[in-house]
């Protein structure tokens, strides 16, 4: 089973405007990009061609691991608003 | 709460286990709290293994065994060691009612719901961006609309408590002082649940699951009976994911495809997939607790013992003992770092720190005797019984011979000496 088909389970409230902002400069420099594989929901994905992180913040899970594992401290990361992001009907 | 001052007794932040035990213990005292809670609902961000410990709930709700949400009653703790292809299992069973698996958004929506009853005014979805400071006391919050004043915040933010942070209580979190744990809901009707984990009705297993996909790693699996579903779920130290890699959904996948795990789960579909930070650095990491008007309790406080699955009972007992300081606070009218110590005190005296204190050197021994405990061991295990069970018309004194010598030659014999000494200083530690 692939991420999309588990990310399907969930309820998710949608914001217009991503809770998930890299420094695009420092990801540029980053040479692990670890969290284009450590997210467990796939959320970050490198584009050759522009250069830059995409983040498909929509599926975020809220963790947090990305912010403590990005190598350069670079993940402006905080909580969607309260009407927003994933709802747990299991946890 | 005086609505038109915005102004309270007590603030708690997150309506978890920890914040919802503080929440209730307080308004059963008589005081004013507001619990303030970023999902739709309590519960709704929450996301736990799957069993809830009897004793330390009952301090918190003494009748919840006849009220709450409760999927089933433990009697099986199985404790699974799985090789490439081959497993140990060491079961233990008793009929007690020392841990119940539950659905975590519907029991933590009880007990806010009992929260509410007691008095506790809840404010959903609604995140608190900032800790509101007047000199060096911390006086209130300020959400995303408005700004709430209180003479004690308490906070129960969760793991990652952004909030302890912006007021310098903790430091950064380092990426081997958390695990990435993912999990899937399974749903397979009772009868199969019952028939494959060997229950009848409303009796539940856990499965805690070491090596497989995990193998060499600071990492751990477990499965969950609930009533018509099953828990299957891994954790790895997230600095062991970013070293080897790996995504953790595609552990999750390998962890579910061994061909001990595989008849377990077959025929059941996704009911739901999660993740969550568990905090894994034990005593040494633990924040500082309390400063002037604020406290932490719960994950924010990194109250986790890992060797034994337990967070959500340190959670509510911190809660709740936070509560009883923030009551003696609010009746002296004292709400400086000094009055609020008697929270840790209390914390010293119970349960939860001295058992968080017994294993303060168990995780720094295991980041660096990973790959003797957590890989040559668990594969020698299996190994053992692959020797013992065969019948191969070899002399069984050969076999044993073979295996014996295997243990000086296997790995450079300083190895050895260095499992024993980690032994040794471990239980030394644990036991003195």
């Amino acid at each position: 089973m692939n991420i999309d088909d588990k990310l399907y389970t969930l309820k998710y409230s949608v914001d217009t405007k991503s809770h998930l902002n890299p420094d695009n400069e420092q990801c540029r420099l980053c040479e692990s990009r670890c969290c284009t594989y450590i997210c467990p929901a796939g959320v970050y994905e490198w584009n050759e061609e522009s250069q830059s992180l995409i983040v498909n913040y929509e599926n975020c899970l809220e963790c947090g691991a990305c912010r403590i594992a990005c190598e350069r401290k670079s993940i402006g990361w905080q909580y969607p608003k309260g009407t927003k992001g994933v709802t747990f009907k299991q946890g | 709460m005086n609505k038109t001052e915005n102004k309270t007794e007590v603030i708690v932040v997150g309506a978890g286990p920890a914040g919802i035990a503080c929440a209730i213990t307080l308004a059963k005292a008589g005081k004013e709290v507001v619990l303030i809670e970023r999902g739709l609902f309590a519960g709704s961000k929450n996301v736990f293994g799957g069993a809830i410990y009897t004793q330390a709930v009952k301090e918190v709700f003494p009748d919840f065994e006849k009220n709450a949400p409760l999927e089933r009653r433990n009697i099986e703790h199985n404790y699974l060691i799985l090789g490439e292809k081959d497993s140990t299992n060491i079961s233990y069973r008793k009929s007690d009612n020392s841990s119940y698996s539950i659905v975590r958004a519907k029991f933590d929506r009880w007990m806010a719901e009992e929260a509410r009853n007691a008095g506790v005014y809840i404010v959903e979805e609604t995140v608190v961006r900032e800790l509101i400071k007047d000199k060096n006391k911390v006086i209130g919050v300020r959400t995303e609309l408005e700004e709430y004043y209180a003479d004690i915040v308490v906070l129960a933010d969760g793991v990652n408590s952004l909030l302890a942070k912006q007021i310098g209580l903790r430091k950064n979190i380092d990426t081997k002082d958390v695990a990435l744990s993912v999990k899937e809901v399974v749903k397979l009707d009772k009868d199969t649940i019952n028939q494959r984990f060997h229950l009848k009705d409303d009796e539940g297993s856990i499965v805690e699951i070491f090596g497989g996909p995990m193998l060499g790693m600071l990492g751990l699996g477990f499965m969950y009976t609930n009533e018509d579903c099953i828990t299957i779920g891994l954790g790895v130290t997230l600095n062991e994911l970013v070293e080897a890699n790996y995504r953790p959904f595609e552990m999750l996948e390998r962890l579910k495809q061994h061909p001990s795990i595989a008849p377990l789960v077959e025929g059941g579909t996704l009911k739901e997939y999660s993740a969550h930070l568990i905090p894994e650095g034990g005593y040494k990491k633990i924040p500082k607790l309390v400063d002037n008007g604020v406290m932490i309790v719960g994950d924010a406080a990194m109250l986790v013992n890992n060797l034994h699955w337990e967070g959500t009972n340190l959670a509510m007992i911190s809660g709740k003992l936070a509560a009883e300081t923030a009551i003696e606070a609010l009746d002296c009218g004292d709400f400086s770092k000094k009055s609020l110590s008697a929270y840790p005190k209390r914390l010293q005296k119970s349960f939860v720190l001295k058992d968080m204190k017994t294993y303060k050197d168990l995780f720094d021994v295991m980041h660096q005797r990973k790959r003797a405990f957590l890989s040559y061991y668990l594969k020698k295990v299996n190994a053992f019984f692959e020797m013992f069970t065969s019948s191969d018309c070899v002399p069984k004194k050969d076999h044993y011979h073979k295996f014996i010598k295997s243990i000086f030659t296997d790995r450079k014999i300083s190895e050895l000496f260095k499992d024993v000494w980690a032994i040794v200083r471990l239980l030394w530690s644990i036991l003195l």
